[in-house]
């Protein structure tokens, strides 16, 4: 809401700047989004007097005016405005002058007249369309009569007054209205506040007799009417025109502008229905009937349902209640009498019509936040003795009473003990009490405890923890000392999870990979790729887009989208981890199991060429010597296999590889199917994808220390031929079983399987390294264990020792 | 010419030598002409017998000295060469060493997680312990118990990722609240806590707004915890993030899960609280949510309100990297651009 700095003097002794007044309510009430002046930024724009209008000779919209601005002689000025006329008072750009959006006028020749300066619609200096007044949108605005040409017309038009634009949070409805702001400002500033009370001049006969009402109040807790007749509809006073848009709304006729002015003082959103068009004098407040159907004041047509709440006469809603009135007991041309409704809505059947039917007015704002409960009968008497006033209109006898349920003021007791136990100050009695009363607030005191009524129109406070925030507010937050918590110690703890995710962290980025963070909520395609079990998706009930859509059940296809990210940006080498979680759901369940995984992605090379290095690919062999080595990182208890697998659809069928620790598969790694890189629109990728927590819950190896031995190792290669389905795993595992106890390690060195060795064989060599930890190892015995091993590979694994 | 004197040539003709031998094979050669058996040395030597002989002892002695000087000579020589040949060695073996290095393979954690990681430091060092919860909610723990019960208009101040009904994506770290609080047991000390996470709302990813983010929920509860505690809790985070120069205020604000509840601003980065366009000429800029733990929270875990309270904040760290890096785009954190991922290489 924007506040005016000019209304609130009217009420307040201030001597603070704008600026500073805003800085005060954000430090202590609400926050403020701006603070503007409407007329900064504008230059040399006066009043003028149009002393003449002719048409020009080369132009059938154009017409050159002799404008008088106060100087000695007049400026001639070009206008092509439709609603000029000789005798109007109006708004004059200068040659020199500044317009809205910092736009200079110069002297310049209007197909070929020249014009000195121009005459100004009020959107060009600054206004919003939404708030000029219906009769100007399309042309030039007249200003009153007696404004004297060569004034500035800042004034005039309210323009030289400070807006504090207010961003009032949803507990704080009380901060919608001009008054409700007066009231905190007052405990801010510790001064008093003078706000008047309406004294109505009623006239004619008694309502009672004009008007019935039925009302339902378990919907409208409080509903009450003025009736208002002979009424006078002309433009607002330039006063309470400038009220209104500078508060952002359009000034319409009197009627309808003082409703709206009341609901600005008092944040009491007020409707006039005109009299006259009701069907019968009955007015009856309930919900929608499933059919009815309501043509709301903006002409657009709503279909209602029994969770709308409507006014409505004999024949059916006129008013969709407390968010916009209906079209057709709207104040037109020819309304002389009125009914003025003053009433509290239920404010969550508001806060819901308003979402439905997607119209969240000035109105349903403060129903759905609460109104002053206390000022329904105020606001209504303010509007009528105004219609008495700038209408001319005769306020009928009374006030038609449909429900009055005005709750009573909360009365919350608290100590000062709690207060400054909890704020960590040393306030007195005064101070505190002293507080709350400069909020109105009625304060009873004994001894160390306070009991205190709190205002109905503060809807927000109902507990002593509210007092408490009302207490350190108006005290200062900047008052309040900075202290940390004593008391009992504890010993600050990360979870044996959150430490093995640390380290793997570490270890991943150690080995050249940099971490990325990608979007969990994907497409329903990407979420369910590389999948490591069988799982359920989980899917959004209402997705923003269909990227972001499904729950991820594996963390490549974001690292796969990051890469294309990369390379459409002709970034060729991307080496990236993930850690996160992914999402798998039993059918049958609504919600899915959360399982952390870590996973990589490489493209391109891991070391990028050098002068004095070529760039080496990145291959599968590349690939799992960083995932073996993490898993080393995590001493892992237990053997670390790789098993070939050719069913991942997603992966290559011949380069994927299982990943197992002890016989539990934990995940894979491999190349990713050149299809799928290709959808993926990324080039060679090598990833792994493994089940973090599956690494949490492992068991570790402890560490230990094992001696290092003093005495000399003693090394053997061995060189054999073998059919091309022997696999490494099976060679070493034969030589570790049948080594003999001296042997320490097996080595590969080399694999050859080109035109040098049969077809359908393949070379492999071996270094095989002996010691004894007690003693020299003696030459002999070493041999009789290479002989026997040989032997063994021969016959197991039709070796051809070389 | 007297031994004396051919001894005394014979010196001076060595040392001649000595010096002018131009390598190692020189100094060789020098040495056996001059000391070998057959050399003038030995021939001098046997000359002797011809020697009175109370001139032998001198002329010996003073012939072993000779022989010592030019030996010495020989070794001071071969090393002044060996050094050479070293030297020479070493120059031949320079390398330019603005060179760059043999590239190494190195990653970059993720600067949010750096955040993050600072973050939890901080705190583990006050006594708090890091947990995590799930990013998949029940409506019951991101909303209900956080005193937002369904209808609660500030639902509305949150858009949110439902999966069903009372399915959803947590939209704060908050519920880890109200988890927390039904599983802590009082009497083994106060709850301090923090949960650092992934959060989610339903927004239009756009410079300023992700639909995925970053959140780090604090919570302290105990028997004598106070807003000023909060306050300089708040005060240690800022000064740990972004340095000592960096100062706190609070502002009144509304969540339904705080009462008193705040916003907290710290000093505008760009200006250092002078006043810019990017803290709208306040000086200030904001950063958190805090307050002091609303007794329907307490009350719904199970946790009674009477004799404990305590504060709870919430962190963006994706704010926080915006705002200490100049980062002009949330959507560059979920993109993973490896020219960004890789900027942020100073760690602590
Ligand atoms: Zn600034």
């Amino acid at each position: 809401m924007k506040i005016s700095y000019n209304w609130i003097k009217e009420y307040l002794d201030l001597d603070v700047k704008p600026v500073d007044l805003a800085e005060k309510i954000e430090r202590t009430s609400v926050e403020v989004d701006d603070v503007t002046k409407p007329s900064d930024g504008l230059k040399k724009i006066v009043v003028g007097h149009v002393l003449s209008v002719e048409a020009h000779p080369d132009s059938d919209h154009l017409h050159v005016c002799q404008v008088d601005v106060g100087e000695d002689d007049p400026l001639q000025i070009v206008c092509g405005a439709p609603n000029i006329a000789k005798g109007q008072h109006v708004i004059v750009a200068l040659p020199g002058s500044r317009i809205a959006n910092n736009v200079k006028i110069k002297k310049s020749k209007m197909r070929g007249i020249p014009s000195a300066g121009m005459i100004c619609a009020l959107q060009e200096i600054g206004f919003s369309e939404d708030v000029v007044p219906k009769a100007y949108v399309e042309g030039i605005y007249v200003l009153p009569e007696d404004a004297t040409p060569g004034d500035a017309v800042y004034d005039y038009l309210g323009m030289n007054d400070s807006l504090i634009d207010l961003d009032v949070t949803p507990n704080r409805g009380d901060m919608l209205s001009v008054y409700g702001t007066l009231h905190d400002l007052a405990a801010i500033y510790d001064k008093p506040v003078e706000l008047d009370h309406p004294e109505v001049k009623e006239a004619g006969a008694t309502i009672d007799d004009q008007l019935a009402v039925h009302v339902d109040a378990t919907l409208s807790s409080q509903y009450r009417m003025r009736l208002v007749k002979n009424l006078k509809l002309a433009p607002s006073p330039m006063w309470l025109q400038i009220r209104l848009w500078n508060a952002g709304m359009r000034p319409i006729n009197n009627v309808v502008d003082i409703t709206n002015y009341i609901m600005l003082k008092y944040g009491q959103p007020l409707h006039a229905f005109d009299y006259d068009k009701f069907n019968g004098e009955d007015v009856y407040v309930r919900t929608a009937k499933a059919g009815e159907k309501l043509t709301t004041l903006d002409e657009n047509d709503h279909d209602l349902d029994e969770n709308d709440i409507v006014i409505a006469d004999q024949k059916g809603p006129i008013a969709l209640a407390g968010v916009m009135g209906g079209l057709d007991a709207s104040i037109q041309d020819g309304t002389t009498t009125v009914a003025i409704e003053s009433a509290v809505f239920e404010h969550d059947h508001i806060r819901k019509a308003a979402q439905r039917h997607n119209l969240h007015t000035d109105a349903s704002q403060r129903f759905e936040r609460g109104v002053n409960q206390a000022g329904v009968q105020e606001a209504l008497d303010a509007a009528a003795q105004m219609m008495n006033e700038l209408a001319d209109g005769e306020v009928q006898r009374g006030s038609v009473v449909g429900s009055n349920n005005v709750p009573e003021p909360a009365v919350i007791s608290l100590t000062l003990t709690h207060v400054n136990a909890v704020l960590g100050t040393k306030l007195t009695m005064d101070q505190v009490v002293h507080i709350l009363e400069s909020l109105e607030f009625q304060v009873k005191v004994a001894e160390d405890e306070l009991t205190v009524t709190v205002p109905v129109r503060r809807n927000d406070i109902h507990i002593p923890a509210d007092l408490l925030e009302e207490i350190a507010r108006i005290y200062g937050y900047d008052r309040l000392p900075a202290t940390l918590p004593t008391g009992r110690m504890t010993m600050g703890s990360l979870t044996a999870k959150h430490r093995l995710v640390r380290a793997t962290r570490k270890s991943l980025e150690g080995l050249g990979l940099n971490q990325a963070i990608s979007y969990a909520l994907t497409t329903a395609d990407k979420a369910k790729m590389f999948m490591m079990r069988a799982s359920e998706t989980t899917e959004l009930a209402w997705p923003m887009t269909v990227d972001h859509a499904v729950l991820r059940m594996n963390l490549i296809t974001g690292l796969l989208d990051d890469i294309a990210y990369n390379s459409a940006r002709k970034v060729k080498d991307v080496a990236l981890y993930e850690q996160g979680r992914v999402f798998y759901r039993e059918d049958g369940q609504d919600r899915p199991a959360e399982e952390e995984h870590i996973a990589g992605a490489i493209t391109g090379t891991l070391l990028p060429a050098a002068w004095n290095q070529p760039a080496q690919p990145v291959d599968f062999f590349q690939m799992k010597g960083i995932v073996a080595a993490y898993l080393k990182d995590m001493a892992v208890n237990g053997d670390v296999t790789y098993v070939p697998n050719a069913d991942m659809p997603e992966m290559h069928p011949g380069r994927t590889a299982d990943i197992l620790v002890h016989g539990h598969r934990i995940g894979f790694l491999g190349e990713v199917h050149p299809s799928i890189a290709k959808q993926f629109k990324v080039g060679t990728t090598y990833v792994f994808e493994l089940n973090l927590q599956a690494i949490v819950d492992m068991p570790k190896q402890e560490n230990q220390y094992d001696v290092i031995s003093r005495y000399p190792a003693i090394t053997r290669d061995i060189a054999m031929l073998v059919d091309n389905d022997v696999t490494n795993d099976q060679i070493v595992a034969l030589i570790e079983r049948r080594g003999g106890a001296f042997l320490q390690s097996v080595k590969l060195f080399d694999v050859y399987d080109g035109v040098k060795v049969p077809k359908g064989k393949k070379s492999l060599a071996y270094t095989l390294t002996y010691q004894d930890k007690h003693e020299t190892l003696v030459d002999d015995a070493v041999t009789q264990a290479f002989d026997k091993v040989s032997k063994r590979l021969e016959e197991e694994l039709g070796a051809e020792i070389r | 010419m007297s031994l004396k004197d051919k001894l005394s040539e014979l010196r001076q003709r060595g040392l001649a030598d000595i010096k002018q031998s131009a390598d190692l094979k020189d100094v060789n050669q020098v040495r056996v002409q001059l000391l070998g058996k057959k050399g003038p040395i030995t021939e001098v030597l046997r000359g002797m017998r011809d020697l009175d002989a109370a001139e032998r002892p001198k002329v010996g002695a003073f012939a072993n000295e000779i022989r010592d000087d030019l030996t010495a000579a020989l070794t001071q020589r071969k090393e002044e060469l060996e050094q050479a040949v070293l030297n020479a060695q070493l120059a031949k073996e320079t390398v330019d060493v603005t060179l760059p290095g043999t590239p190494v393979a190195k990653g970059e954690p993720h600067v949010i997680q750096q955040i993050i990681d600072q973050i939890e430091d901080l705190f583990l060092g006050m006594g708090y312990q890091v947990l995590s919860g799930p990013e998949v909610e029940e409506d019951k723990y991101n909303f209900e118990m956080m005193n937002l019960p369904k209808n609660h208009p500030a639902r509305d101040m949150q858009d949110t990722f439902y999966i069903t009904k009372e399915i959803l994506m947590r939209t704060q770290t908050s519920p880890m609240q109200a988890r927390t609080l039904e599983k802590h047991d009082f009497n083994k000390g106060p709850l301090k806590m923090i949960s650092p996470g992934v959060v989610y709302r339903r927004d239009t990813d756009d410079p300023t707004h992700s639909h995925q983010f970053h959140q780090v929920e604090g919570l302290v509860i105990d028997k004598h915890i106070t807003m000023a505690d909060l306050k300089g809790t708040l005060q240690v985070l800022a000064h740990e993030l972004f340095g000592d120069k960096f100062d706190v205020r609070l502002r009144p604000s509304y969540f339904p899960f705080t009462e008193p509840s705040v916003e907290a601003d710290i000093t505008c980065f760009n200006c250092g609280g002078k006043g810019c366009k990017v803290c709208k000429n306040t000086g200030w800029i904001e950063v958190l949510g805090a307050g002091m733990v609303h007794p329907n929270v307490l009350k719904m875990a199970g946790v009674d309100p009477d004799v404990y309270g305590g504060f709870a904040f919430g962190v963006g760290p994706d704010r926080f990297a915006m705002l200490k890096y100049g980062v002009d785009d949330i959507r560059n954190f979920y993109l993973n651009d490896v020219r960004f991922l890789t900027q942020f290489t100073k760690k602590g």
